[in-house]
């Protein structure tokens, strides 16, 4: 098993929702990612998506695919990623990693090759966005022989039986698409979210994690109301573009007191 | 080329089955094709894909696209013998004469038939991508005529290089968003519009110009060209009697080649080619062409052949023509790759250059630079075929749009 289910049933216990943020790998530079990611879990993430860049991020808004444009001037591919959460696992063996991205670099490393070698680096589960589960069978498999959970996305536009789909081939948790559109959209509706995370909530036990449109602690805390876990990405991965060119380490401290600060608004709902 | 090139050239049993049963239920063509895009576009597509599948097989739907056909556009387009071309390159050469199109290339042909599903469908909104612009234009141009908003996704480089498309586009009411992400070409393009779409997908359709991306597109569009050939095969048996020995067509997406080859699949007398973008030579790296020398990989929602690195990543391509400026290639072409059923060769831009010159100076014709790598490949091949063979070449577009390339190149200032 890997590390995502324990996470959520102690989660729960507490009754605390899971703050996830999302970092693309190599952003600003390859080297400051493991840093990101320990400031990341300083200041209160519960697990780490991090995002495999590529050359064709077509379901990512402005932010996030210009955050990929960054790291893969850096050449940074599937491998050194891997490495990256090795060196992470020297210093914390317990926050969960969630790769994010696209097929593609999976497919050009092998998918059984990648499962094996994710697996011995920690990685904890594999979300990858132009996946969807009719495409997913063999790879779900792969990932399950090597303890990784494969996540998938639920959109407003998914039918309940499309949910039942997703649900039987998922573990881990289930990451619902808040908004039509790509990563960094806007104008999230919280009332229309409390009501379709009940029907995802019937067709599915995995606790669902939510996630496009989340981009301070207003927004954090409405959603965490409702969902199992709050994903931010582009209102972090901003942060890292203003500041990235910068030394490493104002932009851990800018990165840590945004965590901070979403922790804090999620734990005082 | 040799002649031993020509001798190893494979051919399927083609009696063993019928390409015209593919692609499957999940949309495949062997292990290409399928439906690889983000969640929130999978039940687009399959409602796509139902009312795709209802209006191919109602009467009022294929009457209306093929009245268009040839009260719009003009169809069927002229199939005509370039005798002087011919008696210079050494075998009969024909040309398939989509240049003769209302807007100048076949992209009308699926454009017509796209924007009249989005009419059923009550979409108020096209959006398209374009490479050299004859896909936008052909796009803008039949939202202008159905009265719908059109938005076109175009690479900023070839904003650069297809001027006067862009403002032909313009002129026809629709908005042309230049792509300034990654290499500022077709690809990049595709990615916009994808995000667009997934943005706004309830009132909008995407008229994708290749037969390429998720299926139903590659199904879709080769049905739409399939008239190409559908049409070439029964003039030429008319003008003479028999069926060509060889059908050449340029591949970039390849939604001309599969609209001319479609038709000949089960002829397995008739040997089909596909000349992608070579560019500065193969061996140089700077080209397009993923079936010559890339791998299978994901892209753009389909499993296909792509110029990829060792990571995975999508390399940039180089073409003298921004059409077939693009790393992947329609899933059916990989298919028919690895059945060995279609050759496929880069054609480099000098190649092409000199092609494109043969055709004004023999025939009277401006090619699209395009189509100039099929004529290209037709002049490689018709020694090896000799002068009593038939070798067919879908003119794919008409080059009034890359006359400014063609003099920048050639160090002219217009």
């Amino acid at each position: 098993m890997s590390r995502i289910s324990p996470l959520f049933e102690q989660l729960r216990a507490q009754n605390r929702t899971a703050l996830i943020p999302y970092l693309t790998a190599g952003d600003p530079t390859p080297g400051a990612t493991v840093g990101l990611m320990h400031a990341l879990v300083g200041g209160g993430a519960d697990a780490i998506e991090l995002g495999v860049p590529f050359s064709d991020p077509m379901a990512d808004g402005p932010v996030i695919a210009a955050a990929h444009e960054r790291a893969l001037r850096h050449q940074v591919g599937l491998r050194h990623i891997l490495d990256m959460v090795q060196e992470f696992r020297q210093m914390d063996k317990k926050t969960p990693v969630i790769l994010m991205g696209y097929q593609n670099p999976i497919e050009a490393m092998g998918i059984a090759n990648f499962a094996q070698r994710a697996q011995a680096a920690g990685v904890d589960g594999v979300l990858t966005v132009d996946l969807p589960p009719e495409e997913a069978h063999g790879t779900a498999k792969m990932y399950a022989k090597a303890n990784i959970d494969p996540i998938f996305l639920i959109a407003p536009t998914t039918p309940i039986n499309r949910i039942k789909i997703i649900a039987e081939l998922a573990s881990g948790f289930v990451y619902y698409v808040s908004l039509k559109g790509v990563t960094g959209a806007q104008n999230l509706d919280t009332q229309a979210l409390a009501a379709r995370l009940h029907d995802i909530r019937h067709e599915c036990a995995l606790p669902v994690g939510v996630g496009f449109g989340i981009r301070d602690a207003r927004t954090a805390q409405a959603v965490g109301h409702e969902a199992d876990a709050v994903i931010i990405g582009s209102a972090l991965v901003q942060i890292i573009a203003e500041f990235g060119a910068g030394d490493a380490a104002p932009l851990q401290q800018k990165v840590q007191a945004f965590m901070a600060e979403i922790r804090h608004a999620l734990d005082t709902q | 080329m040799n002649n031993s090139d020509l001798n190893s050239v494979s051919m399927p049993d083609a009696g063993s089955f019928d390409f015209a049963q593919f692609p499957d239920e999940h949309g495949r063509f062997g292990e290409f094709g399928g439906k690889y895009v983000a969640e929130t576009l999978m039940e687009p597509i399959a409602e796509l894909q139902a009312a795709y599948a209802r209006f191919r097989a109602d009467p009022d739907f294929v009457r209306e696209f093929e009245t268009d056909l040839r009260d719009f556009v003009g169809r069927p387009s002229a199939m005509y013998f370039a005798a002087r071309m011919s008696e210079a390159y050494g075998a009969q050469i024909w040309f398939k004469r989509e240049d003769l199109n209302h807007t100048g290339a076949h992209k009308i042909n699926n454009a017509i038939g796209q924007a009249l599903l989005a009419k059923r469908l009550g979409k108020t909104r096209i959006i398209a991508e374009t490479g050299a612009g004859q896909h936008g234009v052909a796009t803008a141009t039949v939202a202008a005529r159905l009265g719908l908003e059109c938005v076109i996704y175009m690479g900023a480089e070839d904003i650069e290089r297809q001027q006067p498309n862009v403002f032909r586009m313009k002129l026809l009411g629709a908005t042309v968003v230049p792509v300034v992400s990654g290499t500022c070409t077709l690809k990049d393009a595709m990615n916009e519009a994808m995000r667009d779409w997934v943005t706004n997908v309830d009132n909008t359709f995407y008229i994708i110009g290749s037969v390429a991306g998720p299926h139903p597109y590659p199904q879709m569009v080769r049905d739409f060209q399939s008239v190409i050939g559908t049409e070439a095969r029964a003039q030429m048996l008319e003008k003479t009697g028999r069926l060509p020995d060889a059908v050449v067509a340029c591949v970039g997406g390849g939604s001309n080649a599969i609209g001319i080859f479609h038709a000949f699949l089960n002829d397995e007398n008739v040997t089909l080619y596909g000349a992608e973008a070579g560019g500065d030579g193969i061996e140089t790296g700077r080209h397009a062409a993923p079936l010559s020398v890339g791998r299978p990989g994901v892209l753009h929602g389909m499993r296909t052949y792509l110029m990829e690195d060792n990571d995975g990543q999508i390399i940039g391509t180089h073409s003298v023509s921004a059409g077939l400026d693009y790393p992947g290639v329609g899933p059916e072409h990989s298919w028919l790759k690895d059945l060995g059923r279609v050759n496929y060769t880069g054609i480099t831009d000098v190649d092409a250059m000199s092609a494109f010159h043969d055709v004004m100076r023999f025939e009277g014709i401006i090619p699209a630079l395009e189509s100039a790598h099929a004529v290209a490949y037709a002049k490689k091949l018709a020694p090896l075929y000799g002068k009593d063979k038939i070798i067919l070449v879908n003119m794919s577009g008409r080059g009034d749009k890359d006359i400014n390339t063609v003099a920048k190149l050639e160090g002219i200032s217009l």
